[in-house]
């Protein structure tokens, strides 16, 4: 692939092993942004097929801008639950941007007028990217990139998932509430690494199936919420003695 | 409360969490326990939404249906490392599959 002209101002004048790494996290910034806004062709199909109409959908991308909780949103509205419990869960679900911001903020160095624009940008994605990096430079630039590609690519896609969901006619037909189930499981699935993850998603689904029969929709995912703070109340197991050498 | 009203508050909390983050001090989060806590509230979050789309029916009940066989397919693709976008793609052609031949 030739390189267009100008695409790299000033580029010969720079390090070469420098600018090759930093072109390097670029790349990955621009792929896990494709990649991740690819399937806000999903949550714009479920949004609408919740009961929200696309500008509602619309919104939810470009103004909460953290896949996860817009997810929860549309699942607690979609189960009938009431505007308070979507709320709820979608900002419980939240809170960890605001642990990413703690994190990203401290080599981002962003001027007061680029505070709010950054914070914006602060979720999964962006935050990953970034601190997969060695130093601070890459690291800020992982994480611009990766936070505009994925903003970008969300906002397109979730458009043309909400459209495409609302020509689509009944959501069920298409088998879209099982793709809502499977949206879950895939967001959960990578965070089941460690045994108190485990024990956390196993105490919350036996709490969720009591509770549902009990509570109106959307109060069961938030009573089992609790779960995370039993087990992360929990003595921590001391590591077996024998393991280290005395 | 409106549909709309309900959508913008939860977007202004959402930017309000992000932007605080950015605001305090790292030192206020520190403790072992609390950042424990707040890693693991995704995963219950995560896992009730899941029973809560898969089995949630009419009015509080629990319904084994074409969802469930979807999660368990999803689980298979999640297991052989699909992305996530096939995993959701063969979550809708499963539902919408077992529905065709008129199961549930």
């Amino acid at each position: 692939m030739t390189r267009p002209p100008g695409a790299e101002p000033g580029g010969s004048a720079r390090p070469a092993g420098r600018s090759t790494a930093h072109r390097a996290v670029q790349r990955q910034a621009w792929s896990v942004g494709l990649a991740t806004g690819a399937y806000g062709v999903s949550f714009g199909a479920l949004s609408v097929a919740s009961g929200l109409d696309v500008w509602q959908t619309v919104a939810l991308s470009a103004l909460m801008f953290t896949g996860g909780s817009q997810f929860a949103f549309v699942g607690v509205i979609g189960a009938g639950g009431t505007g308070v419990a979507a709320i709820a869960t979608a900002t419980l679900l939240g809170i960890r941007n605001g642990l990413y911001g703690l994190q990203v903020s401290e080599f981002l160095g962003v001027r007061r007028g680029q505070r709010a624009l950054a914070a914006q940008l602060t979720i999964d994605e962006s935050t990953a990217v970034a601190i997969a990096q060695d130093h601070d430079h890459p690291r800020r630039i992982g994480f611009w990139h990766t936070g505009i590609a994925v903003y970008l690519f969300w906002n397109l896609f979730t458009l043309i998932g909400a459209v495409v969901g609302n020509a689509l006619g009944d959501p069920r037909r298409w088998g879209l509430d099982g793709a809502a189930a499977a949206a879950f499981v895939a967001l959960l699935w990578p965070r089941l690494r460690s045994r108190d993850a485990g024990a956390t998603a196993a105490l919350a689904v036996i709490v969720t199936v009591l509770v549902v029969p009990q509570a109106p929709a959307g109060i069961p995912v938030l009573v089992a919420a609790l779960a995370a703070l039993v087990v992360g109340l929990w003595p921590r197991r001391q590591a077996p003695r024998e393991a280290t050498p005395s | 409360m409106t549909l709309w009203m309900a959508v913008l508050a939860a977007c202004a909390l959402a930017f309000l969490t992000k932007w605080l983050g950015h605001l305090v001090p790292a030192a206020w989060l520190s403790g072992v326990r609390t950042r424990r806590m707040t890693s693991l509230l995704p995963v219950a979050l995560l896992a009730a939404l899941v029973v809560v789309q898969t089995l949630g029916g009419p009015a509080g009940t629990l319904v084994v249906d074409a969802r469930l066989v979807a999660v368990a397919v999803a689980v298979i693709a999640l297991v052989l490392r699909a992305p996530f976008i096939l995993v959701v793609v063969l979550g809708a052609l499963v539902a919408a599959g077992l529905r065709a031949l008129g199961w549930s």
